[in-house]
């Protein structure tokens, strides 16, 4: 009787330090992997501590700022919450509907020379329908194309 | 009409299915179990009201009947008629329809199944799929009601969701996934009923749902690898898993349910694990509504989350309800839950099983922490946050290892007690393959110790599971005199589950292996081109021909013809499109791929410019990609096998192996 208590006492002593370290685990992995979204004034007003730690930004396309080279595939814009605005430089090609004013999620890390790297860029859209705005005319740039290939 | 048809039919099922779950414990508790005929009635009438909901639902998206709000939301004339009715599941409204339908149809099948069992096990669980059933009525009469009235009736609706219209597997990928997670509301019913009945004792309920989880395993199986087949083929990032919350949703019940498909051989065999088995169970269940909840509620974004409004406070209330009562139910129980038998020595099969589910249950509590803490953050803290790939691969590649290898590990061990030499000579094989493969990973390339430890355990655990097949039909050609295939035949014939399991392993090691290959070893480059202008990627020389426009009935086409070469002469055409669709803002990317044995050329368009002088394509290198599908199928075969009903002439005709002995 006695034997079997104290090996049931055992078992939940286990089982109790198995849960902690596994708890103590996560725990770790989440604090050193967590992932925050922050606005451009959000990122400025944590100074050092927003530096070189991966970070999402999040704020519209600065209008004016793009500037995209398809021959060096680097693309420069800037990330504006109308506060404040952050530099951003990103490697390969925009979204094809990237453009002036749209929102867009940048994850990366804020450098000390004051460049945000983005290592990923995602033009925020919602699930939601939506006919094209002004300027979005899909139709059109699949014609100049047509004419411009000569297909 | 239409309409009144449909919405009529689900509020006459939600009132049959009430009845006929009041009925049940009436009837058992009064003794009068002529009364349960009328319960399996309402399961019967049930199926068949919402099987004519459906179908209308289905006759209006396909005639365009704009004045039911579901037709109007997600229609359009434009679309064709495939996309047309498969959008059925592409909204909430009309995913929860196809829900209800396939429950009512899993309740059906399980009654006429079970319908001339003695006891209450089966009066129980039928009263416990019409609860659950009566759940979904409810949202369906309620947040989730597809059939409002649209007035006046708009003369054309803006059609899917342009991701979800855009490649076949959206008709494969839901339908798996809904008659997976479904399909685990029938064990869960049994369990119930096996508590409520007090027969939790017998196992009968296990005896008569291990067919039915093993089916719900297998297509939940299939739509997680189709699942990551649409996202690898549509989404254009050239990935096919980055823990995004919903491919988590359905992944997490599957690690509960795949613990329990092995805990529950303990069972059967030792009579233990009885309380974790019933827990498995309902847990697996628990976490299917939890996923629905977190795909359905609007409450995380992505491409499966459908804005809505108040529908999550039902799923929640829903899991508390089933929550309570389980806890409940378990404590009424409990002293029926004890162990009969007893672990006799560390080094055993039962000791791999219980390794293995403890694995399994960190694994999911590991991914649904990282699921939900974004959620627990925002609401407790106020910060947004994400957790990204670092944390899940960080936590879960140590047990994805560990699991591997006790793959290879399990099938070796017998039950009880291990001889040593025995199990050398089993080993032995699997460790000299698994060397060699992990050597080979080291010298293509590989440097990240968990690639590494993955191509030796995936070699491992496939030699064992192999000279399990290739033991037992040799020990028949010593004992019969067949030859060496009928052997294999029949020895897979008389112990479908136990083989159909090691299949499911040789599935599961493809999959591991080209997951392992394709995150080590893939390389890309994206690339500006003028017509005739060439990129080169790991041996694959590509050619830009052109660029071009086409008009399709529903969209607007812009490709890029890339020719592959070889020196100068032209191998293959690829051509990755982007489709514009004319309610949405955002083209939709839709890569080509090619594929061969050693792996994918995965193209994608990028960007142009409008004259056509120049397009922007992204070029991947993926090695043994098509490994994962391949391995994906092999695991469904595993299930089938597993699934296929025993012939009792084959079984009693023959010598079963003994798992003691081989």
């Amino acid at each position: 009787m006695t034997s079997k208590k104290n090996r049931k006492w055992v078992a939940i002593g286990a089982v109790g330090i198995m849960v902690i370290a596994f708890g103590w685990l996560i725990y770790g992995g989440l604090d050193s992997n967590v992932v925050y979204f922050l606005t451009p004034k959000e990122l400025a007003a944590k100074g050092e501590k927003g530096m070189d730690v991966p970070v999402r930004l999040g704020g519209q396309v600065k209008p004016g700022s793009v500037d995209w080279n398809d021959s060096t595939l680097v693309l420069r814009f800037a990330v504006t919450d109308g506060s404040s605005e952050i530099a951003v430089h990103s490697k390969g090609a925009p979204p094809q509907m990237f453009k002036d004013g749209m929102g867009v999620v940048v994850e990366g890390r804020y450098g000390r020379d004051g460049v945000f790297q983005s290592t990923s860029l995602m033009v925020k859209h919602s699930n939601e329908y939506k006919a094209p705005g002004k300027g979005e005319k899909p139709a059109e740039m699949y014609k100049s194309l047509m004419k411009g290939s000569g297909a | 009409m239409t309409r009144l048809i449909a919405s009529d039919a689900i509020i006459i099922a939600l009132l049959v299915t009430v009845l006929g779950a009041v009925l049940a414990p009436v009837a058992v508790r009064s003794g009068r179990r002529q009364w349960l005929s009328l319960t399996y009635a309402a399961v019967y009438t049930n199926f068949l009201l919402v099987t004519v909901s459906t179908l209308a639902l289905v006759w209006a998206l396909a005639t365009h009947d704009f004045s039911i709000s579901y037709v109007a939301q997600v229609g359009s004339r434009a679309t064709p008629t495939f996309y047309t009715i498969i959008s059925l599941w592409g909204a909430l409204e009309g995913s929860i329809v196809f829900w209800a339908w396939v429950l009512a149809m899993y309740g059906a099948a399980v009654v006429w199944f079970n319908r001339k069992r003695a006891g209450n096990l089966v009066p129980y669980a039928a009263m416990t799929m019409l609860l659950v059933q009566t759940f979904f009525h409810i949202l369906l009469v309620g947040p989730a009601n597809p059939f409002h009235l649209v007035s006046p009736v708009p003369m054309d609706g803006p059609g899917p969701n342009p991701l979800l219209q855009n490649h076949i597997l959206m008709g494969v990928h839901p339908p798996l996934l809904y008659l997976g997670y479904v399909g685990f509301a029938v064990p869960f019913a049994f369990a119930i009923g096996a508590m409520l009945a007090g027969e939790v004792n017998d196992g009968d309920w296990i005896r008569l749902t291990r067919r039915w989880t093993l089916v719900a395993w297998g297509f939940l199986s299939a739509a997680i690898i189709a699942g990551m087949w649409w996202s690898y083929e549509v989404l254009g990032w050239g990935g096919y898993w980055a823990w995004d919350p919903v491919e988590n949703a359905s992944f997490i019940p599957w690690l509960t349910a795949t613990a329990y498909l092995h805990s529950v051989m303990v069972q059967e065999r030792r009579g233990m694990l009885k309380l974790w088995n019933l827990n498995l169970m309902v847990g697996t269940f628990v976490l299917t509504i939890l996923g629905t909840f977190l795909t359905r509620s609007g409450i995380i974004s992505s491409v499966h989350a459908f804005t809505q409004g108040t529908i999550g406070y039902y799923f929640l209330a829903f899991i508390a309800v089933v929550l309570v009562a389980t806890v409940a139910l378990v404590a009424g129980n409990s002293e029926k839950l004890g162990s009969t038998g007893r672990l006799d020595a560390p080094l055993s099969r039962e000791v791999a099983f219980l390794l293995n589910n403890l694995f399994l249950t960190v694994f999911m509590f590991t991914v649904l922490v990282g699921t939900l803490f974004p959620l627990i953050a925002e609401a407790a803290r106020g910060v947004k946050v994400s957790v990204g790939e670092p944390f899940f691969n960080r936590m879960t590649l140590p047990m994805m290892v560990a699991l591997l290898f006790l793959m290879g590990v399990g099938p070796a061990l017998p039950w009880k007690r291990a001889a040593g030499p025995e199990l050398k000579s089993k080993l032995l094989p699997g460790v000299i393959v698994g060397l060699l493969a992990g050597a080979f990973g080291i010298v293509a390339g590989a440097r990240n110790p968990y690639a590494v430890l993955a191509f030796t355990f995936a070699g491992f655990a496939f030699t064992v599971n192999v000279g399990e097949f290739v033991s037992g039909a040799r020990a028949r050609v010593a004992a019969l005199g067949e030859s060496f295939l009928v052997a294999l035949v029949r020895l897979v014939a008389a112990n479908r589950r136990r083989y159909g399991g090691y299949v499911a392993h040789l599935g599961i090691v493809l999959v591991a292996v080209g997951v392992a290959a394709s995150s080590t070893f893939k390389t890309e480059r994206e690339a500006t081109l003028k017509p005739g202008e060439t990129v080169t990627l790991a041996g694959h020389t590509l050619r830009l021909k052109a660029a071009w426009g086409r008009e399709e009935a529903q969209r607007s086409v812009i490709g890029a013809t890339m020719e592959l070469m070889d020196g100068d002469r032209v191998v293959d055409v690829i051509e990755p499109k982007m489709n514009y669709y004319p309610m949405s803002q955002q083209p939709v990317p839709t890569p080509q791929v090619r594929s061969s044995l050693r792996g994918d050329l995965y193209l994608n368009l990028m960007a142009f410019r409008e004259d056509g002088s120049n397009v922007t394509v992204k070029v991947i290198w993926e090695p043994l990609v098509p490994w994962i599908w391949f391995g994906g199928m092999v695991i469904v075969l595993g299930a089938l096998i597993g699934i296929w009903p025993t012939s009792r002439r084959g079984a009693a005709a023959v010598p079963q192996p003994q798992d003691a002995t081989t």
